[in-house]
């Protein structure tokens, strides 16, 4: 599926550029698109070689596997095919409340140990497990308690009520959140083989 | 709001400090450790290049050709349709794709119309309750290398679909009841 997509943005933008003459500008995108992705994962550098160091300290000293026992019957719910007290439901425990706290910078590089963890438990190699997929459901659904940048732009305009759309985002999140866990699972039979 | 502000400030600091102290008195030779970990995130980061540039390069085409500016013509009528203002369908058509693409589109929003308008409260509502799905995607699986996403992409969208028709819901719920007082 990946490979049509990502033909279909390819194609269509050409396409597009050469009926309205734009063909200058997409030449330009797509060399700054280039620059801008290594940019972030030069940018991402820092931050992930920082997380993955103290992860490794975390993981020495038991702190995932005690935080795999003590959510292991919350996040068994949504992960049932991860044994319990392993690592791995460590990691996926740590990673989602890092979103939920709104920890920004840290939240990517935890999930991304959360994705090394649970592929080392992925049988099929090249093809992403069950628990992988709903990982990336629930992390794609991207769960936040504190809105601060939005909440940063608001204050700049000079909101009366900057903090009033907490509530509203929470409850909008909550449900977004469900709705990619229930597709996850409805699809993620049929999917097998994709 | 403040203390909430200083909450999540001190969040990181504490957790580093934790981390490090658990180690030391679990008699782990914390920057030994740190240090052999730190190497595996080194790779992760420079592992992900290629699955980002072919990302944003066909992403960049598309939304610079005016392709997307016309998609949104294209899907205007439907999102109407379903309740959605015209103005929110280019952040909510952006959204899955480019993170800064929508925090412009958000911020430009709430500049035109003003953060407590009611498109205002929407685009910030739609900002916050989503992901980039394609961004998440394309990093979570190409840092453990893995080329073939399954139903990843379906069950991303849909949740950003449903986060946007619900934020516009919840705000017309919420004024609506504002009104009936």
């Amino acid at each position: 599926m990946i490979n049509i997509i990502w033909l279909a943005l390819i194609i269509l933008g050409v396409l597009t550029a050469t009926v309205t003459g734009t063909s200058a500008e997409i030449t330009g995108a797509a060399i700054n698109s280039a620059n801008a992705a290594v940019n972030i994962c030069l940018g991402f550098i820092g931050i992930m070689t920082l997380w993955s160091g103290l992860m490794k300290i975390a993981d020495l000293a038991g702190l995932t596997r005690w935080l795999a026992k003590v959510f292991a019957p919350v996040v068994r719910l949504f992960f049932p095919s991860l044994p319990k007290d392993h690592p791995a439901l460590g990691a996926v425990t740590i990673s989602i409340a890092a979103n939920l706290m709104g920890m920004g910078s840290a939240a990517t590089p935890l999930g991304l140990k959360a994705m090394g963890e649970l592929s080392r438990l992925n049988k099929a190699g090249d093809i992403p497990s069950d628990a992988m997929c709903t990982f990336v459901a629930i992390s794609t659904a991207g769960i936040t308690l504190v809105p601060t940048t939005i909440i940063a732009i608001r204050t700049q305009y000079y909101s009366r009520n900057p903090a009033e759309i907490i509530m509203p985002i929470i409850l909008t999140n909550i449900i977004a959140t469900l709705v990619a866990i229930l597709a996850d699972k409805f699809f993620s039979p049929i999917s097998k083989r994709g | 709001m403040k203390i909430i502000t200083y909450m999540s400030n001190l969040v990181i600091p504490l957790i580093i400090a934790i981390i490090c102290v658990t180690g030391y008195i679990k008699k782990i030779k914390i920057y030994e450790a740190f240090i052999e970990g730190a190497k595996e995130g080194f790779t992760t980061a420079v592992r992900l290049i290629p699955f980002l540039v072919g990302m944003f390069v066909a992403i960049g085409i598309f939304r610079e050709s005016g392709a997307l500016s016309i998609l949104t013509r294209v899907l205007s009528p439907i999102g109407v349709y379903l309740g959605m203002p015209e103005e929110l369908l280019p952040l909510a058509l952006i959204r899955p794709l480019s993170g800064t693409g929508a925090l412009e589109i958000t911020t430009d929003l709430v500049r035109k119309f003003g953060p407590d308008s009611i498109i205002g409260r929407m685009a910030c509502t739609m900002q916050a309750s989503s992901e980039t799905t394609i961004y998440v995607i394309t990093v979570y699986f190409g840092a453990v290398g893995i080329k073939k996403i399954r139903h990843s992409l379906v069950t991303g969208l849909l949740a950003d679909a449903s986060a946007f028709l619900l934020s516009v819901a919840i705000w017309r719920i919420i004024i609506g009841l504002g009104t009936m007082n």
